[in-house]
């Protein structure tokens, strides 16, 4: 393991969060971010290789050590690391809605839902999961909502564009429209490639930094 | 999901908890009778809707409740002719079933971010570590003078608290008048010693003076000293005024 590949290592070891490939840039300036990469690589493969009880993961937008699933069970056992709460339906649907169409106001998110959301939002931007994006256009001037990197981290996701393309569900809306051949705006405000292609992410590093995801706290979502 | 079907018309028995929406008990209603989402028996389901409602606290039900209506409209809309060759007749039910198929779609994205989430969990990061300590002030250098100078000004800082003590009064002269007239009873000349006893507090002795020398204003009693600094004698004037 050459000198910058243990810098990098102690650096991911210390930190409680996914660091960017940025951040890990400042740990040498004389590296370029392709040394990194290929020290972060030789890193994952010692790792992978070496029947280790840790693994270098590629999560929100961003680097971090972490355990191998297959050995949760015995740490969570011995209540050495606890895993965070599941969030209820309520929770992940609006999430769902905002990963695909942040920034997105609460009024939409009503809509699609069905059901009141202050709730929800207020919990969910409580817990660092999303968070202000922006303000809308329209009266009022409404919040907008989008996701931060704690989200991805939750996850376990790079960036948003992993998320599942709409069309690769279960639920296909073009026979519906077919149906309804006269219909053409039947489709008009569901969820498109583009939107998906071009993810926004809220910048909020400062959010991700004070829970880590072994001691975060996930109360269980109602609404 | 408790969920008993009776007869095709009846209403269901729905536990409503585990429901995050109307949508949601819309869906599992045509989901669970398989019925076509493009072609849904708008009657059927509006009835089956509002029994399914019905159980429901009326302030949860808001919501529940636009949707039975709102169904109850389509319903109505069904019902009204229209001209065979309309080509711009639009389904009343569509822009229901949009809003379904759209719900669908996200609920199965929460779906799948739930099963990830999930598979997250398994995996623990560094637990939370707090922010790196300050270097902290210097070591502290005190003398027990210094201490005690602390010490004192929390104490002085510390409001005292409002006792009301009893304390006997330190001047009596009403007493000392009430025992200077008892003793005056007894015998017709008295030595200040007499009056104030063997061992006589300061107090005592005060309001013994205070008490003669108030007594002799009033011409009740006579001093008599017969030089300067020593005691003096105490006689009774009043009887003899009286007299």
């Amino acid at each position: 393991m050459n000198q910058l590949t243990k810098l990098l290592e102690a650096a991911l070891y210390s930190a409680s969060r996914p660091l960017t490939l940025n951040e890990l840039k400042a740990l040498d300036a004389t590296a370029s971010k392709g040394d990194i990469q290929a020290a972060l690589e030789e890193l994952r493969v010692l790792y992978d290789s070496g029947d280790h009880g840790v693994e270098l993961v590629q999560v929100a937008e961003g680097y971090q050590i972490l355990t191998r699933p297959e050995l949760a069970e015995a740490i969570a056992d011995a209540r050495i690391a606890q895993r965070p709460r599941k969030l209820s339906g309520a929770a992940m649907e609006t999430l769902a809605i905002i990963s695909y169409r942040q920034p997105v106001g609460r009024a939409e998110i009503e809509e699609i839902r069905g059901v009141a959301a202050d709730g929800v939002l207020r919990s969910l931007t409580e817990r660092g999961l999303i968070d202000v994006a922006g303000r809308g256009e329209g009266l009022g001037r409404p919040l907008l909502y989008g996701t931060t990197p704690k989200f991805l981290e939750m996850i376990g996701l790079a960036d948003v564009s992993q998320l599942p393309r709409l069309e690769e569900l279960a639920v296909a809306l073009t026979p519906v429209v077919d149906r309804f051949g006269d219909e053409d705006d039947v489709q008009e405000d569901v969820l498109t490639d583009a939107e998906v292609e071009k993810p926004h992410v809220v910048e909020t590093t400062a959010v991700e930094a004070d829970v880590g995801p072994a001691t975060a706290e996930q109360p269980t979502e109602d609404s | 999901m408790a969920f008993a079907q009776a007869t095709e018309d009846t209403a269901f028995v729905v536990e409503l908890d585990s429901f995050s929406g109307p949508l949601d008990l819309l869906l599992h209603l045509i989901r669970e009778q398989e019925i076509d989402i493009a072609d849904i028996p708008i009657a059927r389901i509006a009835n089956q809707f509002r029994g399914a409602i019905k159980d429901l606290g009326l302030n949860q039900a808001a919501e529940y409740i636009e949707m039975a209506a709102r169904l109850l409209r389509i319903k109505i809309q069904m019902l009204l002719p229209r001209p065979l060759d309309d080509d711009a007749w639009e389904d009343p039910r569509a822009e229901l079933v949009r809003r379904l198929l759209e719900y669908e779609q996200i609920r199965e994205v929460a779906g799948w971010l739930a099963e990830q989430a999930s598979a997250q969990a398994d995996r623990f990061g560094r637990g939370w570590v707090p922010e790196p300590p300050n270097p902290g002030p210097p070591e502290i250098v005190i003398d027990l003078e210094g201490v005690l100078k602390a010490v004192q000004e929390v104490v002085d800082a510390m409001p005292q608290p409002v006792i009301h003590r009893v304390v006997p009064r330190p001047l009596d002269v009403e007493g000392a008048t009430r025992k200077i007239r008892a003793l005056l009873e007894a015998s017709d000349r008295l030595d200040f010693r007499d009056i104030i006893g063997p061992t006589p507090h300061v107090a005592d002795i005060i309001s013994a003076l205070v008490a003669l020398l108030e007594m002799a204003r009033l011409g009740q009693v006579r001093l008599t000293q017969t030089e300067p600094l020593r005691s003096f004698t105490v006689s009774s004037e009043s009887t003899d005024q009286a007299a």
